[in-house]
């Protein structure tokens, strides 16, 4: 354990030999190769710690090592005048929650990992080299995120993890919709982030540091904000904006449905598995924080539930099977956080751990039909696809059984845990939650049956449109020609051939899904519940993880609604009671989601007309689930044109008044030197000339004097002698 | 040794003496040149970095000698860590400016050397000058220099763009000379002697009155520079219009003027003003980080982008400044780094392909990842560490600016924690338009990706840019006790905080000195009458008593008739 900082390190060495040399020198397979080397060796050093960690007794487990100074202690006040170190060490932590995330992480992201080296085989050598490169910085942030022990450390994994999914997702950047998918995705997780910074810094300014533990000590002792909304109630909203962000909950998810330009296994592993349950896992990281404020918790549930209707009622109508995915994704984000707020952590950590399974499974899955049909993506032109991809539909249909949450699946357990825990806690985000239930069940047969049953829609319209292989497409129409797709698939890829129709994918592709369908299908069995004779053992382990580390522990505990616990006394009517319920809940969501598919398999293969009527008889509401209840037009309205406006109106603000101003005052200075110049010209200096010209004139009267006659002179002498006595006389008589 | 910042400081001028003697025509052998000087003047400020003592609450390096005596003004140099980090931010700029400028400049090639390396010599003095009309000496030596840069080597609205760029500082220097010279009469009449010694008033308490009359002219004069919002409108056309080295060198350095000037006088000498003057200061770059980035959001013309970005970034420096607080002072200070690798790469970032297309249009661009891919990459990791991602330089200073001013006021922090939002909006607008899409433009075609030389201007840009990002411990705490210092006249609240700190760190200074060795700096500045900051320095030194002997003569004839001339050539001549 004292290595769990080389968990990270790991995918960045591999991202920085792929990225400084890859992209120049490396062949495909070398480039991935490095990759999955680098996240193998990851996953082997993270089940080592996590095994040692599993051998510690429940209340030691926690492994903090600091690997050095990242920005060493400088003084700065706090809120009660105090005043504190700001002080952060690249710190890491394995505890149960950091365990639990680190094998998901690690475990799923070697599978799609894996995955990619056959997905991307047709890329560019450069190409596949630079995705590799970013996929495993994405895994070094993304664990960094897991693993640190303090806000800053996570504010990296954080912010790491949405430049990797820029990346990632603009990563066939001449496309302009990728290009713009991944700046959307970016800003709007920075508006999220805006929230979260802020949150740290109230975090620090309350309590002095930054570390998770010492922060939830400090938490836990602080009084639960019941009434008023205090200071923990509004570091825990900062930090829910954050999370609706990077989580894509209202009002910040639009970019997630976006983000699927990406190449498939960015959506399995990004926006499926891992980033996207960043903001679920931050919550669980802060529970007694979230916990002591009551408010918060009841706006992550509400959001959260929310956001699971909203979203998976989008997904009822979508046609792209990634975006059905996505808004899938977003709905079971939501879950998790309905399960956040309803205070049942370990459950939220729980699904997102099931979650991580079989929603990666289904993304890789249909990454797999997407690169069987050679990219073609709208469900409506494919169908009957299972007989060309058995093992794809085999797995998929796991997933979706997994995912609609029918037992013994993981997606059952983990589900159901949040839909108790929810009933005890309101019925009607129990009813909303129960009607995204069958939602989920709804779309995600509906997809399944668009895809893989009924009749072969794909090649007949590829023939008929624009004549794309249009032999070859008639031909994988045909039955017949399925042995030659199999031995295609056989001899794999070896560039952009012409498409000889739907195909099984090959093993480096069909390999992760199997080990993921393995996974959809027991991850659940770590957390069968109490009531139908199940330890829960995720739950127990997770506890700790939950709540504060020393005395308080005991009594956070005993708050704890203990129905779930396996040693609290069955005998108890009241727990007796609750057991019936939760039985009763089970059995009722069961029903409701077999309700879902029964419907869908009506809708979508025995009589595929109910649902084209249905959508002409409710055209408005179709109209608007089609374009997402119109929340990207009304950003796109208001929040982007209104800033764009803003920056050029300011700009005309800058150019004319500010720098008007400028340029008037030199306006100015230019006016009045001119003025300075004209006085300078005709009244400085015409006053000196005016005196030369006066001289030069009266000279030419005076010349008239200077005759050079001495007999003019004596005249002129007698004259004056004559005028001064004269003059004197004329005085002195007076 | 004592002449080490003498060396560093006339390493360029002596440079541009030598290329006054080349031949004009032998422009290979005037670039050579011009290179090795700025390379070797880079090469010989290095070991600043490892001899300077971050422990050690005084200036280092101190070069004292009398320049003027008739009117006390002296030869006076001497560094901190704050200072010492801007120099060799400043060689390091200075030659890689001159490197990027070997196939851009076409004309006149020997006058651009010349006056770039006189430039640099001006830059540097500004940095050391420990004497208030020493410091104004270089500041005005700085304008003339760059002022031809734009005027001669710039592009299409060239003259308009360096007169004013020149005016509009010459306007802001010219009242700042005035706060000096009230400062300066001020002194003489508290202490007898005329002296500009900056260490000398940063110990001083003026009244209140005084200050603020002095807080202002300073602050027209460095908040000009910075530039502040409503004073930024000669940047946009002076970066736009200046060749490439002259924006690199002007984002880099020159705008850390500003900042440096207010750490450096503003906020030691004046700390009641100071205060009184944060919600103005605090208004104006809140209104900086939003205006800025708005702004920069709706430009067309990509250094003008780069240009907004600028104001907006330097206002989030002033702001973590005022903030007051050690945590937003070291913020700051580290954040006056960063703009200057960061954007000073971005201008690079222009010129690359400016050279190559000859315009900044934005449109004109588009797609460029496929054609130069190591240029995006480097353009990428840049706009990063632009928009404060974390593990890159941008997210530390960032970070502290914004945790300092979230303790000073949850207001502001709310307010310049949006430009955080609006920082990645614009530069991810501007990469998306420049790198992706398709090349739609045939002259981009065939456009050359980085040469190794280009390449080479980078290099170390990317490597300071992650080496802050991932471990700026060792540039912390080089700025430490500079920071220490201005706090502790700002924020006196923080003395003990400090005082305790200190103890720890310095246990040679407590065994050699005085049991209260550690105490006295912090001890001086709460009572701050004769024991100010400088006293313990000025006995330290060995040349201390060099300022003694001056009063008389200065006190007698010096001053009175020097005083009333000293301004008037200087504001004269430049007309």
């Amino acid at each position: 354990m004292r290595y769990i900082w080389l968990i990270p390190l790991l995918p960045g060495i591999g991202a920085a030999l792929n990225g400084l040399v890859g992209i120049r020198a490396f062949s495909k397979q070398a480039a991935g190769l490095v990759a999955c080397a680098t996240m193998t060796l990851a996953l082997g050093l993270s089940v080592v710690a996590f095994w040692q960690l599993l051998g510690l007794p429940a209340e030691a487990r926690f492994y903090d090592v600091n690997v050095a100074e990242w920005i060493p202690a400088i003084p700065l006040g706090m809120h009660d005048g105090l005043i504190g170190r700001f002080h952060v060490p690249w710190g890491f932590r394995l505890d149960p929650l950091s365990g639990m995330m680190l094998l998901v992480v690690t475990g799923v992201g070697t599978l799609i990992h894996v995955y990619s080296t056959a997905y991307m085989a047709e890329e560019p050598r450069g190409g596949v080299a630079r995705f590799f490169c970013y996929l495993n910085l994405f895994c070094f942030f993304m664990l960094m995120l897991v693993l640190g022990n303090n806000f800053l450390v996570m504010f990296v994994g954080w912010e790491g993890v949405g430049l990797c999914s820029y990346l990632l997702i603009g990563y066939w950047y001449e496309k302009k919709s990728a290009a713009d998918a991944g700046k959307k995705a970016f800003i709007t997780n920075r508006i999220g982030d805006w929230g979260f910074i802020l949150g740290v810094f109230l975090i620090y300014y309350t309590f002095g540091t930054l570390d998770f533990r010492a922060v939830q000590d400090a938490a836990a002792l602080m009084p639960v904000e019941t009434m008023q909304f205090g200071v923990l109630s509004a570091i825990a909203l900062l930090l829910f904006i954050g999370a609706t962000g990077k989580s894509a909950q209202i009002p910040l998810f639009v970019w997630l449905p976006d983000a699927m330009e990406g190449p498939t296994p960015v959506s399995a592993l990004i926006h499926a598995a891992t980033m996207v349950t960043a903001g679920v896992y931050m919550v669980g990281r802060n529970a007694v924080l979230f916990s002591h404020a009551p408010m918060v918790m009841e706006v992550v549930a509400i959001v959260g539930v929310l956001t699971a209707l909203m979203a998976a009622s989008i997904g009822l109508v979508q046609y792209d099977i990634k975006r059905v995915l996505a808004y899938s994704t977003v709905s079971q984000l939501g879950y998790m956080f309905t399960a956040m707020g309803v205070g049942a952590f370990s459950a939220g950590a729980f699904h997102l751990m099931t979650h991580a399974f079989f929603k990666a499974l289904l993304f890789l899955g249909s990454g797999s039909v997407i690169h069987a049909m050679a990219g073609e993506q709208d469900m409506r032109r494919m169908g009957g696809l299972k007989k060309y991809l058995p093992v794809t539909f085999m797995t998929m249909m796991i997933g979706t059984l997994a995912i609609a949450g029918i037992p013994p699946l993981s997606g059952f357990f983990s589900k159901d845990e949040i839909l108790y825990r929810a009933f005890e806690h309101n019925t009607l985000i129990w009813a909303l939650a129960v009607v995204t239930a069958m939602m989920t069940a709804f779309y995600m047969f509906r997809l399944m049956s668009m895809t893989f049953l009924g009749g072969y829609r794909g090649p007949a319209w590829e023939a008929a449109g624009h004549g794309h292989g249009g032999d070859s497409g008639a031909a994988a129409a045909h039955p017949g020609s399925h042995d030659d797709h199999a031995g295609h698939a056989a001899t794999g890829h070896g560039g952009h051939g012409p498409w000889h129709g739907p195909h099984e994918s090959p093993t480096p592709m069909t390999f992760p899904l199997m080990a993921l369908a393995v996974g959809a299908m027991v991850a659940g069995l770590v957390g069968i519940p109490a009531a139908v004779g199940g330890g829960n053992a995720i739950e127990h382990f997770l506890e700790p993880s939950f709540t504060a580390s020393t005395a308080h522990q005991a009594a956070a505990e005993a708050a704890e609604p203990a129905a779930a616990q396996a040693e609290a006394a069955p005998e108890d009517n009241a727990e007796h009671a609750s057991v019936n319920i939760e039985r009763a809940l089970m059995l009722f969501s069961v029903v409701i989601a077999v309700i879902g598919i029964l419907l869908a398999r009506k809708f979508y293969i025995t009589s595929p007309e109910v649902s084209e009527r249905l959508a002409e008889q409710w055209a408005g509401a179709h109209r608007t689930l089609s374009h997402k209840y119109y929340v990207d037009e009304l950003y796109n309205a208001t929040v982007v044109a209104g800033t764009m406006a803003g920056g050029r109106g300011l700009w005309g603000f800058d150019r004319h008044v500010v720098d008007g101003g400028v340029n008037g005052t030199g306006w100015l200075t230019l006016v009045s030197s001119w003025l300075s110049g004209l006085t300078d010209r005709y009244v400085v200096d015409g006053a000196v000339n005016l005196v030369g010209w006066t001289t030069e004139e009266s000279s030419y009267w005076f010349r008239r004097l200077q005759t050079g006659l001495v007999q003019n002179y004596a005249l002129l002498m007698v004259f004056g002698i004559f005028a001064f006595v004269g003059v004197y006389l004329i005085l002195r008589s007076l | 040794m004592t002449h080490y910042l003498s060396l560093i400081l006339f390493t360029p001028l002596a440079g541009a003496l030598v290329l006054l003697f080349v031949n004009k025509q032998n422009e290979n052998a005037i670039k050579w040149i011009a290179n090795i000087v700025a390379f070797v003047g880079f090469a010989i400020s290095v070991p600043l970095w490892f001899w300077l003592n971050p422990q050690s609450p005084d200036f280092q390096f101190v070069e004292r000698a009398p320049w003027i005596p008739s009117i006390g003004a002296e030869y006076f140099l001497g560094i901190d860590g704050f200072a010492a980090l801007l120099i060799l931010l400043t060689t390091m700029m200075g030659s890689i400016a001159v490197l990027s400028s070997w196939s851009a400049i076409t004309e006149r090639v020997k006058e651009y050397y010349i006056f770039l390396l006189v430039l640099q010599t001006g830059m540097l003095g500004a940095f050391m000058a420990l004497d208030f009309l020493l410091f104004f000496l270089f500041w005005e030596v700085m304008l003339v220099p760059m002022y031809f840069l734009i005027g001669i080597w710039g592009s299409s609205n060239r003259l308009y763009s360096a007169i004013k760029f020149f005016l509009y500082t010459l306007v802001g220097s010219v009242v700042m000379l005035l706060g000096i010279l009230a400062l300066y009469f001020h002194g003489h009449t508290v202490t007898g002697v005329y002296s500009f010694d900056v260490t000398q008033y940063q110990g001083m308490n003026l009244p209140f009155d005084l200050q603020w009359w002095i807080f202002l002219s300073f602050f027209l004069g460095f908040a000009i520079k910075v530039p502040m919002f409503p004073f930024h409108t000669w940047l946009p056309d002076a970066h736009t219009d200046a060749p490439t080295a002259g924006s690199v060198i002007l984002a880099a350095v020159l705008l850390k003027m500003g900042t440096y000037g207010f750490l450096r006088f503003s906020l030691p000498i004046l700390p009641e003003a100071s205060r009184h003057f944060v919600p103005m200061i605090v208004t104006l770059s809140a209104i900086g980080i939003v205006y800025g980035a708005l702004v920069a959001l709706a430009q067309k013309d990509w250094k003008r982008l780069v240009a907004y970005s600028s104001v907006s970034h330097m206002a989030l420096v002033m702001l973590g400044m005022f903030a007051l607080n050690p945590v937003g002072i070291t913020g700051s200070i580290i954040q006056q780094l960063n703009h200057g690798i960061s954007t000073g790469a971005l201008f690079l970032i222009v010129g690359i392909v400016y050279e190559r297309r000859h315009t900044r249009e934005i449109s004109e661009y588009g797609g460029l990842s496929k054609v130069m891919p190591v240029y995006a990459a480097v353009f990428l990791v840049m706009t990063m560490s632009s928009i404060g991602l974390p593990t890159l330089n941008g997210f530390i200073g960032e970070i502290l600016i914004l945790q300092g001013v979230f303790v000073a006021n949850k207001a502001w922090a709310v307010i310049a924690a949006s430009g955080i939002v609006l920082g990645a909006a614009y530069m991810l607008y501007l990469y998306q338009r420049t790198m992706f899409g398709k090349v739609e433009n045939p002259k981009n075609e065939t456009l050359a990706d980085l040469s190794g030389r280009e390449f080479a201007t980078f290099a170390p840009l990317i490597i300071l840019a992650v080496w802050i990002g991932i471990y700026p411990k060792p540039f912390l705490d080089r700025i430490s006790t500079s920071v220490n210092r201005v706090v502790a006249r700002v924020s006196p609240q923080y003395a003990t905080a400090l005082a305790a700190d200190c103890v720890t760190p310095l246990p040679v200074a407590s065994a050699a000195g005085t049991p209260a060795a550690a105490d006295p700096r912090l001890m001086a500045r709460n009572n701050a009458d004769s024991a100010n900051s400088a006293a313990p320095f000025l006995s330290v030194l060995p040349c201390g008593p060099d300022g003694q002997p001056l009063e008389p003569q200065a006190g007698t004839l010096g001053a009175p008739p020097t005083s009333p001339t000293s301004p008037t050539p200087l504001t004269r001549e430049p007309r």
